[in-house]
């Protein structure tokens, strides 16, 4: 049974798809579904750069197999659209590389909507899940603070 | 101006918060091969026997490259087998190289490779690298071909030696009331870029080779694969897509040699290679380490007379940047002081650890740490206050450097107006140490810093503006947008040149080698002056074609026109002018007879009057400015348990013109985080064989979110005259004097005497112990 | 990504789920129990485990509760740990299990797998050694409920195939009062150099420790010896201090030494603050 037909739900989109048992979320999202919008930074669980969401509950997607993802909706930060949390990391100067920003953004998303009421130990103890090397984080903590704060 | 300054935001924003700003790895196809390294679990070793009879049998498998020789790689001293052959070096070093139809196949395959090692005696630090019957790491350094100007001590494992000597020591110790001795150090790093290396490589039946690579070099990738491998460089076609962070490491040319050598072995066919992360941090080049020795003479009241200083910095087992590392040590050997004697002997010097790329601030932070931290040693000796000794000795227009450059107010930014900000900043003339709680105290410690860039006399840079229909204008440059936002600043120097609005001009971020002008590399803070001046003269070419053919169309001279808003138009009728989508492609008359053509500005510009260092003296213009500056760190110390927490980081530094306020205060707190992560927590950890035990993220710990502390940037503009409205660097300056200013800081909370790296707890505790 | 392949197994039942793991091992397969599997992949990733067939147990029901029954609380080996740092059924656990990892990963790390992996630190143990909880294992033959002072020693004593269902604490204890301390190489996040967690029961303190020593445990010895009124704190602790197990760790998070310092400013600051409250 090694490899597998199976049916995922991303971004509100029902996919069928090829995989083996052994083949981590991310693996499939990138490299069988064409999402590269989550990426791969140690696929060891350490980076949060490939950070989805797991029926809004955020995942690593290198921490997870795609047949665990079985009849759970998935979403990549190819799923948002327009959000809030995305403009304020525009407007915030929240990245430079960008590459650590979709882990983050999606990771701050869930968080929001989980938690619109979050304090600052939250928000730590949440965003601490992620790497961002080129800022500061002082940009991030804005960024989310601004959009927490609208949502107050 | 109207838009110099101001924080436009990055060009590419839309796309990097919407997951579709793509990344070299993030390209695929199906007809890729992929391929994976095996790596070596010894430091130092012959290799007995690689057997690759299983792997080959895996089904998948088209190319297994082991054992082979190929030619010698490294960009000043080629020195490095691009796998190794009969013997590895360093921990991490390529041993075999399978390609595979895809990548589990590459990574099962590789790890069915059986190697055999007979281990040798270890170097693991640069002064065993010195002592007397060290094991030498290459057998004869001297005999390698090399660039000229790099001077490898024959039989040694000293690759390279740079000489500083300005003044007479000897005057100056006798000039000494007071003197300073110490001795410095701290082990190799990583950058910790959050996109790991990648590459893909192809070679075409037509001989063409087409790279694409997450590199800040693209055109040097392109010259060095065309020379070892003796290919018209014509033919070597490199692209660059966005790079997910660079901080040097990615100015290295590394991978993209081993994928070239997979695709030539499965007959061109494009080959795809990602580094690990483990693979990332110990086989491809990572950050220099350093052990230092300093000497300062002063006056008794605190007037600098002299310096003699020893820099060994870990080259790891080959030598590749670490070469222009201890060079660039030397150049600016001190921190930003004018002191009369300096004799600086400055070595790269092989070891049994993995080598080093640049690594942001290109061995300024690194030789910073030291003499700041001697700098704060002599005050305390001298018994006057850290900041008065610093301003006692800022070096000012009309003093000389190191390197005997004399200064003027261009070239050299302001020290003292740096330290006097600070001082208020950060009160420090209240007490330096209060007392919080019983066991908590908060501590500041403050540095100063500077640097100039040392890349090669003729770096240069190339743009070129052309114009759609529309009259908006495409930007096309060299630079590699790492996540500095250059290419964003770029249009805006563009749209501030040409008065028109930015919205207008669109960026091609790519780089292409067939089709952008060369930037020399996206390296040493100097994107914004080499391609800002490149691209203002696009901009004045672009300029007098458009005025040229407006002036036909409007039958006026040139002199008379003026650009803005998109439009040429008569100085004195306004209303009278042409806008740019009638001239860009051409005017075309009612009748349709049509002139001109599409508008296409060019520039290029080339650093002036740079000279080579004297081999004897080290004198001679290594680059264009210093950017300077003064920063602080306080703490909250533990005086228990000897944890502690930075709560500020104060960085003024003086980056003559700020282009775009926002993003040089990210480029700048970037750098204070990375820096304070260098300075408190990053560095490998060897065992006694040289093996890197903490090659992973969760033991290797860069700054997390809520760890890092309050951030305060001031900026002094202090306009560099030759370039770009007078901005200097900033790229790199936030760094710079982190480590030092925390080893300042904590030296004094501590009241022990902090001088290697990282400050932990633990290493406090030990220095407290006297362990 | 995983260099091998596995075949992927979702029992419903405790049942179906141990003999699934019989039936694979009696056919020459190398199965495992996978939780959150985090372990499974980033261990695998590197070759440092393999395994040809997985058996996942987030479908069992028994292991997904989290619930009282007459006074005493049970928690299943599926639980994950986010979901017991975000319910305040087991304050004690809840913080020790909210310093493991970080928080996205604790979205998949398992209570299960945090007590029966690799990774020596299984940090989520120590409330529950503190507390004389009892584990229930699934074996071959059903259900077995073992005290998990007896069976976990170092790591979970339980027969290849065996299955770790729950683990049963007693209200008293997770009411009781507490504290943990977790201590890392600088600042807060990586490994811990030393997590000691201690519960106030009868007014004796007990404690628990990871990070000390490569595997998590608690010492009876030490606890009589700290709860000595009769002598200060200070020499409580130093006499503590020579009951230890062996060995002490030294790796890239702390010298052995190192660890033993850290040690005694923590059980002072336990001491402290539940001899105080």
């Amino acid at each position: 049974m090694s490899l597998q037909s199976v049916i995922l739900h991303v971004n509100g989109e029902e996919q069928q798809v090829t995989i083996r048992p052994s083949e981590t979320l991310l693996y499939v999202l990138r490299e069988k579904l064409g999402l590269t919008g989550s990426k791969p930074g140690c696929l060891n669980g350490d980076c949060g750069a490939c950070t989805v969401t797991i029926d809004n509950i955020p995942m690593k997607s290198c921490l997870m197999l795609a047949i665990e993802a079985i009849d759970k909706e998935i979403t990549t930060i190819e799923g948002l659209k327009d959000t809030p949390i995305q403009r304020a990391f525009v407007e915030h100067f929240a990245f430079q590389c960008g590459y650590c920003t979709p882990g983050f953004i999606m990771n701050s998303h869930s968080l929001i909507q989980n938690h619109p009421d979050a304090d600052n130990g939250m928000i730590k103890n949440w965003l601490k899940s992620n790497i961002c090397r080129c800022t500061g984080y002082e940009e991030i903590e804005a960024a989310v603070k601004s959009v927490l704060h609208e949502k107050k | 101006m109207s838009i110099i300054g101001k924080s436009v935001i990055r060009q590419e924003s839309y796309d990097k918060v919407t997951g579709r700003a793509k990344y070299t790895a993030d390209y695929s196809s199906r007809s890729l091969f992929h391929a994976k390294t095996v790596i070596s679990t010894f430091a130092h070793a012959k290799i007995k026997s690689i057997d690759t009879k299983e792997a080959r049998s895996v089904r998948g498998v088209r190319a297994i490259l082991a054992g082979e020789e190929f030619p010698l790689t490294g960009e000043e001293i080629r020195d490095r087998p691009p796998i190794a052959v009969d013997k590895v070096r360093f921990h991490g070093e390529v041993v075999a190289l399978v390609v595979a139809d895809n990548p589990k196949v590459a990574k099962q395959a590789a790890s069915l490779i059986k190697i055999e090692y007979d281990p040798l005696p270890v170097v693991n630090s640069p002064s065993e690298a010195l002592e007397e019957n060290a094991p030498l790491l290459h057998n004869d350094v001297s005999k390698y071909e090399k660039e000229e100007g790099v001077n490898p001590i024959p039989k040694s494992n000293i690759a390279n030696h740079v000489k500083i000597r300005k003044g007479q020591k000897e005057k100056g110790w006798s000039e000494s009331e007071v003197t300073l001795e110490a001795t410095f150090g701290f082990p190799p790093s990583d950058h910790i870029a959050m996109e790991t290396r990648a590459v893909t490589a192809e070679i075409r039946p037509n001989g063409y080779v087409y790279i694409q690579s997450s590199s800040q070099a693209p055109f040097m990738i392109k010259k060095l694969i065309s020379t070892y491998f003796d290919i018209d460089v014509g033919k070597v076609v490199v692209n660059t897509p966005l790079v997910g962070g660079g901080y040097g490491g990615k100015a290295s040319v590394q991978l993209e040699i081993l994928a070239y050598l997979a695709s030539k072995a499965v007959d061109g066919r494009p080959v795809k290679m990602v580094n690990s992360r483990e693979e990332d941090m110990i086989t491809s080049p990572g950050h220099v380490g350093l052990e230092a020795k300093i000497k300062l003479g002063s006056t008794s009241d605190g007037c600098l007379k002299v310096a003699e200083i020893t820099y060994l910095f870990d080259s790891g087992a080959y030598s590749d940047k670490a070469v222009h590392l201890s060079r660039a040590g030397a150049v600016d050997c001190t921190g930003p002081y004018c002191i009369e004697n300096i004799w600086c002997d400055s070595y790269s010097v092989y070891t049994n650890h993995p080598y080093p790329a640049p690594y942001r601030g290109f061995a300024h932070t690194e030789v910073l740490f030291a003499f700041e931290r001697a700098m704060d040693m002599l005050s305390n000796k001298l018994e006057m206050d850290p900041l008065d000794l610093r301003m006692k000795n800022a070096i000012l227009p009309g003093d000389r450097t190191p390197t005997q450059v004399k200064l003027n107010r261009s070239t050299v930014g302001d020290v003292p107006a740096c330290i006097e900000r600070l001082r208020k900043i950060i009160d420090w003339d209240k007490e330096k140490v209060v007392k919080v709680s019983d066991h908590i105290i908060r501590a500041k410690g403050v540095c100063c810093v500077w640097k100039n860039s040392t890349i090669p006399t003729d770096s240069s840079s190339g743009a070129i503006l052309t114009f759609n229909e529309d009259g908006s204008i495409n930007l096309i440059s060299g630079v590699v947008e790492i996540g500095t936002g250059t290419k964003t600043v770029l249009a805006q120097m563009v749209a501030e040149k040409m008065e028109m609005d930015i919205k207008n001009i669109h960026v091609q971020m790519r780089v292409d080698t067939q089709s952008t002008p060369e930037h020399w590399k996206t390296v040493a803070s100097r994107g914004t002056f080499l391609a800002g001046r490149a691209v203002l003269a696009a901009a004045d070419d672009a300029l007098c074609q458009l005025k040229e053919i407006a002036s036909v169309v409007l039958r006026a001279d040139v002199d008379d026109l003026v650009v803005a808003n998109s439009r040429v138009f008569l100085r004195e009728e306004p209303e009278l002018g042409v806008h740019f989508r009638e001239i860009a492609y051409g005017y075309v008359y009612p009748n349709g007879n049509a002139i001109g053509g599409q508008i296409i500005g060019r520039g290029t510009y080339i650093q002036r009057n740079m000279t080579h260092l004297d081999p004897e003296t080290g004198a001679g213009k290594p680059g264009p400015e210093w950017a300077v500056g003064a920063q602080a760190v306080e703490v909250e110390f533990n005086t228990r348990d000897y944890t502690y927490k930075v709560i500020k980081a104060v960085s003024v530094l003086d980056i003559g013109k700020v282009l775009n306020y926002k993003g040089a205060r990210g480029q700048v707190t970037g750098a204070m985080s990375m820096g304070l992560a260098f300075g408190a927590r990053e560095g490998f950890v060897f065992d006694e064989q040289a093996r890197v035990l903490n090659p992973q993220l969760r033991t290797y710990r860069p700054v997390h979110y809520g760890e890092h502390p309050e951030y305060i940037v001031d900026f002094i503009e202090t306009p560099h005259l030759d370039s770009p409205f007078g901005a200097r660097g900033v790229g790199e300056q936030g760094l710079l004097g982190m480590p030092a200013a925390l080893a300042n800081c904590l030296s004094i909370a501590s009241g022990v005497s902090l001088q290697h790296l990282p400050l932990t707890p633990e290493y406090i505790w030990r220095r407290k112990e006297g362990l | 990504m995983l260099a091998f392949d596995f075949d992927y197994y979702k029992p419903s039942s405790m049942e179906e789920a141990v003999n699934q793991f019989k039936v694979l091992k009696r056919t020459g397969k190398s199965p495992m129990y996978f939780s959150g599997g985090t372990e499974i992949i980033t261990l695998g990733r590197l070759n440092y485990l393999y395994a040809d067939s997985v058996i996942d147990i987030k479908s069992i029901p028994e292991c997904c509760t989290m619930d009282f029954e007459h006074d005493n609380l049970y928690l299943g080996s599926a639980i994950t740990l986010a979901e017991i740092e975000g319910s305040d059924i087991f304050p004690l656990l809840s913080k020790v299990s909210s310093e493991v990892g970080d928080h996205t990963s604790r979205t998949k790390i398992t209570l299960g797998g945090n007590i029966c992996g690799d990774i020596f630190y299984r940090e989520a143990v120590l409330p529950f050694l503190l507390a004389d909880s009892v584990v229930f294992i699934a074996e071959e033959d059903g259900i077995q409920a073992y005290n998990i002072n007896e069976i976990f020693n170092e790591e979970l004593k339980k027969k290849e195939g065996d299955l770790l269902v729950q683990v049963v604490t007693e209200k008293k204890y997770v009411t009781a009062p507490h504290i943990t301390i977790k201590r890392q190489k600088q600042w807060e996040s990586g490994y811990p150099v030393i997590t000691a967690s201690a519960l106030k029961i009868n007014s004796n303190v007990r404690v628990a420790i990871s990070g000390l020593c490569p595997f998590p445990f608690r010492s009876r010895e030490m606890e009589e010896t700290l709860n000595n009124r009769s002598v200060s704190i200070d020499q409580r602790i130093k006499l503590a201090m020579t009951k230890l197990p062996e060995p002490i760790l030294s790796d890239t998070e702390a010298s052995d030494k190192y660890r033993l310092f850290v040690l005694s400013n923590v059980l002072h600051d336990i001491l402290q603050a539940l001899e105080v409250s």
